[in-house]
């Protein structure tokens, strides 16, 4: 069990997700934000936070955003970790309002 | 002397509880760009508060969080003072003598009473007593629960009522290899109860259970799950409260509901059903708890802003033991204002005020500051905005610049024959623990009292 960030993140990368993070297992780059899966406790402090409903819990996760679980594990052993909230991506708001939020 | 809060004059900052709004506070003060130093302290030997003795026995990955604490009490500008009461050991006014700042992180330790007839009784208990009794809190060693009964009630409609509620319902095997405190798994291998029932007072689209505390009750080994899918119908606000847009957690807590009360399984020695709108009215017994009597509800006014009240409609359920579980409550701190009906300590934007004046020095965070909502990492973030307040404060602030910090505390608490505990000697405490819950294949067995703890150091 882990926690995933999904497509939604993208070009958005609002980080409201990463100030309630008890552990700092959101790692970024200049897309998005991953979860690190050998960190994240599966508390799901996260997931009402985002305001594009960009993360899922695995069980919760949709069939064609499975993908997301490999990119998830994948990137964030690559990538610094994000400690504290950044400004959103430019466009990010747009980008909600695209995505029907 | 050199400005404050740089190397030669380090910020010296007391915090006052170590659970994890006090190590997230101490987080913040340490990651910023001043020199500060930071003296912690805690009523019990044990740092880490409720993530030690609140979050259950069978969520060992929760407990993860405590990594990070440990972490952090590492920095060389970290003093943990353990075993140490303010209030009754050393005073408010004495931490602001020895610190530029105090930040309060105590928690809410109490609980919300039902305030009806009865309560007291003998079965009737706090959902805070058996949580601390089955996660070997000291002050609760000496608690006793007789689970003898058939019948056993919830009131609540949150995760602490979800635990106590999977603690009743799973079987010693379930429970034998987590850090649940063995004298509790001693008493509840003896269990006589045969029903649960999980009783809140709103409906099915109001609960306050997480989806991923409900999924734990899909399978488990002696307990079947009960939700009648009639209580399932919703009042038409509720619907329209469902198909809101900013209101999709509740709806994934509804379709989980809706999953429970579809599974046909085969029967089981116990059942746990839950159920909804309805209030405990009245405890009955002669002697002790005997019957519950509910009243039923109906929710009213609009969507999003909808309240239960009592029907009138009344009904008895016979059950021996009782737990509220219908929140905490802070407990006021002497030296301190209180804020009564709320449980906590009067604050804005964490700065402690009293007659809307901000007692200079004196700030708080977490459930005394908020009340007792959200989860462990909401405290990170409520830690975050108390520091942000205390640090905006730091740029008027005309203190005295000569503190003793951690020293001069240890001073006074040497001359009262206080024996506080550091944090190398919980190092040896913590080492004992897990290395006798190595046999038992268990994370680790909990010291429950406070003099063994102290023998060991």
């Amino acid at each position: 069990m882990t926690t995933i960030v999904t497509d939604n993140c993208q070009k958005c990368r609002f980080t409201d997700c990463v100030t309630v993070c008890p552990v700092e297992c959101f790692h970024f780059d200049d897309e998005m934000l991953y979860i690190d899966p050998d960190v994240c406790i599966d508390c799901s402090a996260c997931i009402p936070e985002c305001p594009v409903e960009a993360i899922f819990e695995v069980d919760d996760l949709p069939e064609d955003k499975e993908k997301w679980i490999a990119i998830n594990a994948e990137k964030a052993a690559q990538l610094p970790v994000c400690e504290e909230q950044m400004d959103p991506l430019p466009g990010a708001d747009e980008r909600k309002t695209a995505l029907g939020f | 002397m050199s400005e404050l809060a740089t190397e030669n004059n380090p910020l010296l900052v007391a915090i006052v509880g170590s659970g994890p709004s006090g190590f997230y506070a101490c987080e913040a003060l340490l990651k910023s760009d001043l020199a500060v130093k930071v003296t912690m302290l805690e009523r019990l030997p044990s740092p880490y508060g409720l993530v030690r003795s609140g979050v259950a026995p069978d969520h060992p990955k929760l407990k993860q969080a405590i990594q990070v604490y440990a972490k952090i009490a590492e920095d060389e500008n970290f003093r943990l003072l353990a075993n140490v009461t303010v209030g009754k050991d050393i005073s408010v006014a004495e931490l602001l003598d020895t610190h530029h700042f105090v930040i309060f992180a105590n928690g809410a330790e109490s609980d919300r009473k039902l305030g009806i007839p009865g309560e007291d009784l003998p079965g009737s208990h706090t959902a805070t007593e058996f949580v601390g009794w089955y996660n070997g809190h000291p002050d609760y060693r000496e608690t006793t629960f007789d689970l003898s009964h058939h019948t056993a009630v919830i009131i609540g409609q949150g995760n602490v009522a979800a635990d106590v509620a999977r603690i009743l319902s799973k079987s010693v095997d379930e429970l034998r290899h987590t850090d649940i405190a063995e004298h509790a798994l001693d008493v509840l291998s003896e269990s006589k109860i045969k029903e649960i029932h999980v009783v809140g007072r709103r409906g099915p689209a109001q609960v306050k259970f997480t989806p991923k505390e409900l999924r734990e009750f899909e399978n488990l080994e002696l307990c079947q799950t009960i939700i009648d899918p009639a209580e399932l119908i919703l009042n038409p606000e509720s619907g329209a409260e469902l198909e809101d847009k900013s209101n999709s957690g509740q709806r994934k807590i509804y379709q989980q509901l809706s999953k429970l009360a579809d599974i046909q399984g085969p029967s089981k020695a116990r059942s746990c059903q839950f159920t909804f709108l309805k209030s405990p009215s009245k405890l009955l017994g002669s002697e002790r708890l005997e019957r519950i009597e509910f009243e039923r509800n109906a929710l009213s006014g609009e969507a999003l802003s909808q309240s239960a009240r009592g029907t009138g409609d009344t009904f008895e359920l016979n059950a021996g033991l009782l737990f509220r579980s219908i929140g905490y409550r802070g407990v006021a701190m002497p030296g301190l204002p209180f804020d009564n009906n709320k449980g906590l300590i009067p604050n804005i934007e964490g700065r402690i005020v009293e007659n809307g004046e901000h007692l200079t020095g004196l700030y708080v965070t977490g459930w005394i500051k908020r009340g007792p909502t959200g989860i462990i990492g909401t405290n990170r973030a409520d830690s975050v905005a108390t520091v942000q307040s205390l640090m905006e404060d730091l740029k008027t602030l005309d203190a005295e610049i000569d503190k003793s910090g951690a020293d001069g505390v240890c001073n006074l608490l040497l001359s009262r024959n206080v024996r506080y505990v550091s944090f190398e000697e919980w190092k040896k405490i913590d080492q004992s623990e897990i290395d006798r819950g190595q046999p038992k294949e268990k994370p680790r067995e909990k010291f429950t009292y406070i003099r063994e703890m102290l023998e060991l150091i």
